[in-house]
């Protein structure tokens, strides 16, 4: 799917950068194509890319490691989950292919334009698009049940709850705010149905509803959405900031808390997405202020990641500058936040090239350059070798460069007055002199995607030539390295029992070594 | 950075590139710090035979201070943007002033159909103006507008008055603009509104009182119910 939101962006990319010209591998991209690639772009690359590897992916794998469980609570659950997913998959693909093509509303879906296929002319992918979605969301509430549970019930034996590794916190922390957000969106997303197939009227004034009802219950969802998809990011970083500079992560429960408080925060503040939707203006006000109060708790987290390489002992693996590199960009999407979170800034910035800057900045880090550092850093574990560092470090460098080939211009373009989601910048005059931003960014976005290809050979030629490693070739302390390189069933030889937090690294009383794995006696 | 936006025609445009301009240099400096303590860490403890790493869990308040003291620094900027932008917030959506006339602008995919009050400055009336993309004022004017929208979400922007305002179907929601500049200004939709999104586009024009009433003259034929 990653593939497929890539090669979409691809496509919007080449044909903003040379518009009304045939992209190649493709052909001409017209008006209508534009907005359901943009759309289906979206749609993807949050719901069908950053959750499931984040969440799911990590998250099944590591979960029952890192509290030393054999498997999942329950086991079962999470088979239907995965395939209800992939149902899910099959019909978000399927609606590329039925008459009218796929949804092409944007994927915030707001309607009068999405309740009614006159409007955009696309029938079936309207409605296979809320079905795909409503099966993928089944599918993540059941598996963040799982890891509720798992977490809850299945902790091997002295593993208190500040003793978890701070990864395990985030996709729990997660899991909940999926859950309490989840619900409105899910009647929003029904009313919506309702409107597109009866003719309701939830959402159309004409029959006495209201299109802004439907915003808020979209953006009660996706704003703690957001943060569904950083805290697994955060947490994969946060293992690895301590290994690799041998240090104890600085702050453990500060992190935790200030993390609860930014997932509490973010329930109120979702109509930071509405300042000029015709919301009441005077509404902005507290808006606004919990917006940018968000800042903080995650300002007392980042800190704490920096903080915890202040005199450590540095190791700069693949892992480790990816990990690095998702702390330094997603530090200029936290920033850039704030201009949005500003009423009066954002009356020019919103719906402008700048948000869509400002959201990449905090999106790419979170869905790929951190999947990155834990693909690096778990890959000895899954696979029971190691993926070569060079060309590890080939990735990252092509990766970080074109990213910010692609989206810094953005900034630029935004403040310029370039608003979002148009096919064919050329037409607004004023946007002329500053197409050439148009072409570094897509000349950066084939950079990367090629800066992809080394990843790929690498990851799947180390599976049979990487160098064969041990347990904990990493010297880590937390319990998944523990277990043999790959699991087996049951994961453990033993059930591992715990004595201390997991990031004990270069402890005084340690003579010899400077780690102690969080089971060792 | 700021000298990226254009040019800015409008009474109140100032105070939103002063908010820009606030927040720009307030996170500019927490960023670049913030890099800065990051590269320093990465390079000056990048592993040596020598090094080894201390032990500092950060458990005890004092240890925490290091990353307390600076988010508390955070807080109060952040208090201190709230307060440059209220007024500018305030100025510009909340307390809408006299106007000195007002224009009806209406969304419809894919156009913008705008009225214009005729000669006798009210709208409602039968020398009313009504054209397609083109929102025609005079300079030095409050203008008070009454936006809507016909079938689906539309989102008016000019970039050089600072303005921007959701047109809603079902709502007018009212606001307000005043030109400093004559001349011809880009205008357009914001907000994703179909297939013509990307086309939606019209003219800002600012003349001087004497234009004004020239244009008004000869566009005596463009009154209401013969436009198309
Ligand atoms: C692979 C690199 C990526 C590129 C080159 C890219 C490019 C773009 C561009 C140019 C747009 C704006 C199009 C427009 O407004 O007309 C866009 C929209 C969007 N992108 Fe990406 N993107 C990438 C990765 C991601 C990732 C990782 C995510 C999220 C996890 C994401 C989520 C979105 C969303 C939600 C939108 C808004 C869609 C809409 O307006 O309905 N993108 N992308
Ligand atoms: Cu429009
Ligand atoms: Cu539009």
């Amino acid at each position: 799917m990653a593939i497929i939101g890539g090669y979409l962006a691809y496509l919007f990319r080449y044909q903003l950068a040379f518009p009304n010209e045939p992209v190649p591998g493709y052909g001409l991209v017209g008006p209508d194509q534009y907005n359901s690639f943009v759309t289906m772009h979206g749609t993807i690359m949050v719901f069908w890319v950053a959750m499931p590897i984040l969440l799911s992916g990590f998250g099944n794998f590591l979960l029952p490691l890192m509290i030393g469980a054999g498997d999942m609570a329950f086991p079962r659950l999470n088979m239907t989950s995965y395939w209800v997913f992939f149902l899910s998959t099959v019909v978000l693909l399927l609606s590329f292919f039925v008459p009218g093509g796929s949804f092409s509303g944007g994927w915030t879906i707001y309607p009068p334009l999405s309740a009614s296929p006159g409007y955009t002319g696309v029938i079936w992918g309207g409605h296979l698009w809320i079905l795909a979605v409503a099966l993928e969301f089944t599918s993540m509430l059941m598996g963040g049940i799982n890891f509720l549970t798992t977490t809850v019930a299945m902790r091997a034996k002295g593993m208190g709850l500040f003793r978890l590794p701070i990864f395990v916190w985030m996709i729990n922390i997660a899991s909940i705010l999926f859950m309490f957000s989840v619900g409105p969106l899910i009647a929003g997303a029904f009313m919506l149905l309702a409107d597109r197939l009866f003719d309701v009227g939830f959402y159309l004034p004409a029959s006495g509803g209201d299109p802004l009802l439907f915003q808020h219950l979209f953006w009660f969802f996706g704003h703690p959405e957001v943060y569904v998809l950083l805290l697994p990011a955060l947490g994969i970083i946060a293992e690895i900031f301590p290994v690799f500079s041998r240090k104890p992560l600085f702050g453990y429960r500060t992190i935790i808390y200030s993390t609860l408080v930014a997932g509490l925060l973010s329930f109120i503040v979702w109509a930071h997405h509405q300042f000029i939707s015709g919301i009441d203006p005077r509404l902005a006000a507290p808006f606004s202020v919990t917006t940018i109060l968000i800042s903080v708790p995650f300002a007392i987290t980042l800190f704490a990641f920096i903080a915890t390489l202040w005199r450590g002992s540095i190791r700069l693996t693949t892992s480790m500058l990816f990990a690095l590199g998702m702390l330094a960009e997603f530090l200029v999407g936290g920033v850039t936040g704030i201009f949005n979170g500003s009423t009066a800034a954002d009356i020019y910035i919103h719906d402008t090239l700048f948000v869509v800057a400002h959201f990449h900045y905090t999106l790419f880090p979170v869905t790929f350059i951190a999947t990155f550092a834990g693909i690096y850093y778990w890959y000895p574990k899954m696979f029971g070798r190691f993926m070569n560092e060079t060309w590890g470090k080939v990735h990252f460098w092509i990766t970080i460069i074109g990213f910010n080939a692609v989206f810094l211009p953005m900034f630029a373009f935004g403040l310029a007055g370039h608003q979002r989601r148009i096919f064919d910048p050329t037409l607004f005059d004023y946007l002329q002199p500053y197409q050439y931003l148009h072409v570094i960014a897509t000349v950066g976005l084939i950079v990367m995607l090629a800066g992809q290809i080394p990843f790929i050979i690498n990851f799947f030629a180390s599976l049979s030539r990487g160098k064969v490693v041990d347990r904990n070739p990493w010297l880590a302390n937390t319990l998944e390295w523990l277990a043999p390189s790959p699991p087996g069933h049951g994961n453990f030889d033993q059930e591992p029992v715990v004595q201390r937090g997991p990031y004990e690294y270069s402890h005084p009383l340690l003579k010899e070594r400077d780690w102690i794995s969080q089971g060792e006696l | 950075m700021t000298s990226w936006l254009p040019e800015d025609i409008s009474t109140y445009g100032h105070g939103i590139d002063h908010t820009i301009r606030v927040i720009y240099y307030i996170v500019g400096a927490w960023f670049v710090l913030t890099e800065a303590v990051l590269f320093y860490f990465i390079i000056r403890y990048r592993k040596r035979k020598t090094t080894t790493a201390t032990y500092q869990p950060g458990t005890t308040f004092k240890a925490l201070a290091w990353i307390l003291l600076p988010a508390a620094l955070i807080l109060v900027f952040d208090l201190g943007i709230d307060l440059v932008q209220g007024p500018v917030w305030n100025e510009i959506k909340i307390y809408l002033p006299t106007a000195d006339q007002t224009v009806r602008i209406k969304g419809r995919q894919f156009v913008w159909e705008i009225t214009h009050p005729g000669a006798d400055g009210k709208l409602e009336t039968p020398d009313d103006i009504q054209i397609l993309n083109q929102l025609v004022v005079p300079v030095h004017k409050k203008i008070q507008f009454e936006l809507q929208s016909e079938d689906v979400l539309h989102s008016l922007w000019i970039p050089n008055l600072r303005l921007k305002q959701d047109a809603v179907p079902g709502r007018t929601i009212k606001g307000w603009f005043e030109a400093t500049k004559e001349g011809i200004y880009p205008l357009a939709c914001a907000e994703l509104c179909g297939s013509g999104h990307g086309t939606m586009k019209g003219q800002l024009q600012v003349l001087n009182e004497t234009d004004y009433q020239n244009w008004l003259k000869e566009n005596r034929s463009l009154e209401v119910g013969r436009v198309e």
